[in-house]
């Protein structure tokens, strides 16, 4: 299993590297670099000035060289400096991770808290009423656009009904609440972008629930359970659910991704500090270091969770073995 | 400083119930009883010499990147540089120069050397006293190359800069140049804290020391900025407490914010400024205003191409265009016309220049005398069996663009010119097509530096490759005039010359000049002391204030 483990680490490397380079390469590849956005139409800055600052990136490298220069110095986990604000890249990162971490993993337990009660009692109670309306709301659920949902939600509740703050994270004068003062302030923030994450996000785990179940409920040794006369709700929730959640599993390892990037519309809405709102900056902005610091960032622990969800397959699946 | 109690969030629950809005009202009466009662016994107007506190929450789209006068090259990063430092000169509200931390210039006779008297009471947040030297080693940061300044273009024509006395400086420059005076108006930094340190990767990019009204406090990156009054401000200090920005990047998110109490101010689009804000409870609460954006739009046309070559030609398309209807609809006529280059109602706008109000016929007339007719019948002007058909670009994601595309694609049709209309990605249209002068007409916009100095736009030498002369405008008597212009810090000799090329350019027609639009900025109405001008509201915020009973923050 250690051996498994490393050699999934090891593969980590070659792969990292190639992501690394075609992020680089993509960005090359699009016209303009970041002096044009920033400066190609302002009368005040003359093309001396930019070629100056080209020089001062090394954007006037060959691509090779650039790449290379990036490489070496991540090797030693300096990920380099913004081209807008001159930080260090792993500064910006760090500051937007805790707000996309809090509100991506609570809104992942909202939904799996949700969704699997959800889905397990649609499968058992297949083609009943309350399957046909939590399919059809969970189904409205999936089709509704994340910034619609969220701009009717806080005009409900926070304009007309004035429940909830309308946006942010902490109020600017949070500084001078008591530490209690600002948790509670900060879970009343939450309220609607859990709300609104929650509710688009339910349809696909709870289906795959329903539908996984549906699968178990029918195979003998179900038969065979019900034939000892186990109880129902043993069956179900022990016997059943147990092997109905083996997918879920993957599910959970495909989500990652998100967790750590964050949505972009979803944060512009809600002003939310995260991760998604800084990865498209960056590319708008032509910020070449923080894209791959974010880029690399994101696809190591992905990469990592991937890893994780294949373990924890063994761990819960013993047909499961890795040499 | 420490919140001692605040009337927003005291109540234990978290409701958003605003029960301060009564007690501010038995407040605000008693207090307007008190005030008449003084009045009645002094028999003086009153003042608000003692409305100190409260706290100014400002909407902003975007967040600040770096606080460094001369690197900032965004708006928000330039708007706070604003509150934290000074610069030797600043405009006034009808955009006139004056001094700031200069008390008073001189010029010499041959316009070479400008000596500065800088006040003498001013102090750095962080208790230095400020002096020349200050002054001088800003500019020399600025003029080193290795710093890759963005502006570095404005100053280049400096000699040298001297140190007088510790309060008075003298900078030469190589030949004369008008614009000067105010691009000195440049945020000075500190000597003391700066000398010898990488400008750029200084911590002092995100904990600014200046000599200005406000002191950076708390930086929260794209959440929020608190600035707290410097106390010992030259200028007295602000009676706003704190200046608080906070990041709210959806404009439709702000106005929620901004009716719920969450923010102070915004900058309205036109519609919310039309449809949104027309109510009696959100101008009860709320001050609207509206004045001109130092911005116009325009259709460019690309001089070196032979359809565009012939000046009745470029008069038509200007006569065809119905500019009051794109003002109406792309702006809901939160504009007004435009003219030429110039900020209107300045010295620099002439306002006698030709006009191209909306006349079909008349363009039909022109295009006529310049040989485009539709022999053919098939609705299509042609000339030499060529028709009258282009393609206008313009930038993706500026919807007011796009809008101003389509109306003039219609009106254009109406004369019998074919119109393609293609949108592209901003970098790639600047790219590819601006820069590379590989285009026929395009629409875009221009923001103007107060002072009217047009060198990079419309002088020949700007016309080669990387230069904004894009359409290749090339008027050696244009080009004469913007340099007699900088050759004169007398204003009125100045307005001469950009009055004549104000005339000049109008007559030409190089671009169709479209509209300036207004800026719309919408604030609670307990800030008083706001008076409009033509340098917009902000341009004495430390002047604003809130009477004590209605401050809402208290610290």
């Amino acid at each position: 299993m250690i051996k498994y483990i490393a050699k999934r680490l090891l593969l980590m490397v070659p792969m990292l590297l190639g992501i690394s380079l075609l992020t680089l390469l993509i960005m090359h590849l699009s016209p303009g670099d970041p002096t044009s956005l920033r400066y190609g139409l302002n009368p005040e800055v003359s093309g001396s000035a930019r070629a100056q600052l080209k020089e001062l990136y090394n954007l006037d490298k060959p691509f090779v060289v650039q790449y290379g220069c990036w490489l070496k110095r991540v090797v030693t986990l300096d990920f380099g400096r913004s081209f807008v604000d001159n930080r260090p890249v792993i500064d910006k990162i760090k500051e937007r991770l805790p707000a996309t971490l809090l509100l991506q993993i609570s809104a992942l337990l909202l939904i799996f808290s949700i969704a699997i009660p959800v889905g397990v009692l649609s499968a058992v109670k297949q083609n009943s009423f309350f399957d046909k309306v939590t399919t059809f709301l969970v189904f409205i659920g999936f089709a509704t656009p994340t910034f619609w949902l969220a701009l009717m939600l806080m005009r409900l509740f926070s304009f007309e009904l004035e429940w909830f703050p309308v946006s942010g994270m902490s109020p600017w004068y949070a500084q001078y609440m008591s530490l209690p003062q600002r948790i509670g302030d900060i879970l009343w923030h939450l309220v609607l972008p859990l709300v609104t994450l929650a509710f688009t996000g339910l349809a696909s785990l709870s289906r795959y629930v329903r539908y996984s179940m549906l699968e178990v409920i029918r195979q003998d040794y179900i038969r065979t359970a019900r034939a000892k006369g186990l109880a129902e709700n043993r069956i179900i929730f022990k016997h059943a659910l147990k092997n109905a959640l083996l997918p879920v599993v993957t599910i959970l390892g495909m989500t990652l991704p998100a967790l750590i990037g964050g949505s972009f519309i979803f944060e512009t809405i809600f002003a939310w500090p995260g991760m998604g709102r800084l990865g498209y900056m960056s590319i708008m902005q032509y910020d070449y270091p923080t894209v791959m610091g974010v880029g690399i960032i994101s696809v190591f622990l992905t990469l990592l969770g991937i890893l994780i969800s294949d373990i924890l397959y063994a761990a819960i699946d013993p047909r499961i073995r890795y040499e | 400083m420490k919140l001692k109690e605040s009337k927003f969030f005291s109540s234990s629950s978290y409701t958003f119930k605003p029960s301060y809005i009564i007690e501010g009202m038995i407040m605000k009466t008693l207090f307007a009883i008190t005030v008449s009662f003084l009045l009645f016994i002094f028999g003086f107007s009153f003042s608000f010499a003692d409305d100190y506190g409260d706290a100014y929450v400002s909407g902003s789209l975007s967040d600040a990147t770096i606080l460094i006068p001369f690197l900032a090259d965004d708006s928000a990063s330039g708007g706070i540089c604003g509150l934290v430092y000074n610069g030797l000169t600043k405009v006034d509200k009808d955009l006139k120069v004056v001094g700031d931390l200069a008390k008073s210039w001189e010029v010499s006779d041959d316009k070479l050397r400008i000596i500065f008297k800088l006040r003498e009471n001013v102090i750095w947040q962080d208790g230095v006293e400020f002096t020349a030297e200050d002054v001088k080693f800003t500019f020399e940061t600025i003029l080193n190359p290795d710093n890759a300044v963005p502006y570095i273009a404005s100053f280049q024509d400096i000699e040298n800069i001297r140190v007088i006395d510790k309060h008075t400086i003298e900078f030469v420059y190589k030949k004369p140049y008008a614009p000067a005076l105010l691009k000195l108006g440049m945020g000075i930094i500190p000597k003391h804290l700066f000398k010898g340190i990488n400008i750029r990767d200084s911590k002092y990019a995100r904990a600014p020391v200046g000599t200005g009204p406000y002191i950076l406090d708390v930086w929260k990156t794209d959440q929020h900025m608190i600035l707290n009054s410097y106390k010992d401000y030259f200028d007295g200090e602000p009676y706003i407490s704190k200046y608080v920005e906070r990041i709210i990047p959806d404009q439709a998110v702000q106005f929620l914010e901004l009716i719920t109490g969450g923010i102070d101010y915004m900058s309205l689009s036109p519609y919310q400024y039309k449809y949104r804000t027309e109510t009696i409870k959100f101008n009860q609460r709320f001050n609207k205003y509206k004045y001109l954006a130092h911005q116009y739009t325009y259709i460019g046309y690309n001089l070196k191409d032979p359809m565009f070559s012939d000046k009745r030609v470029r008069q038509a398309l200007s006569y065809a265009i119905d500019k009051e209807a794109i003002i109406e609809g792309v702006l809901m006529g939160l504009g007004e016309e435009c003219s030429g280059p110039f900020i209107k109602n300045t010295y620099a706008y002439n306002d006698d220049v030709k006009k191209y109000p909306y006349d079909p016929d008349k363009a039909r007339e022109l295009l006529a005398e310049a040989g485009w007719e539709d022999t053919d019948a098939d609705g299509i002007l042609d000339k030499n069996g060529q028709p009258f058909s282009f393609k206008l670009i313009t930038n993706q994601g500026n919807k007011q663009r796009e809008d101003v595309a389509t109306i003039t694609q219609r009106n254009w049709q109406d004369i019998g010119i074919k119109v393609e209309v293609q949108t592209i990605a901003f970098v790639t249209f600047l790219k590819e097509f601006v820069d590379k002068r590989n285009f026929q007409a395009l629409i875009l916009g221009w923001t103007m530096p107060i002072d009217p100095d047009c060198y990079n736009v419309w002088h020949s030498e700007t016309i080669k490759e990387g230069g904004l002369n894009f359409i290749g405008y090339n008027n050696p008597e244009v080009d004469k005039l913007i340099e007699a212009a900088r050759g004169t810090y007398d204003i009125s000799e100045r307005a001469k010359c950009y009055q004549k090329i104000h005339a000049l350019i109008a007559e030409e027609q190089p671009y169709t000049f479209l509209y300036f639009p207004y800026a719309l900025p919408a604030v609670n109405k307990r800030f008083k002391g706001i008076v409009p001008a033509p340098a917009g509201i902000s341009y004495d915020f430390i002047n604003w204030h809130v009477p004590k009973a209605e401050q809402r923050y208290v610290f």
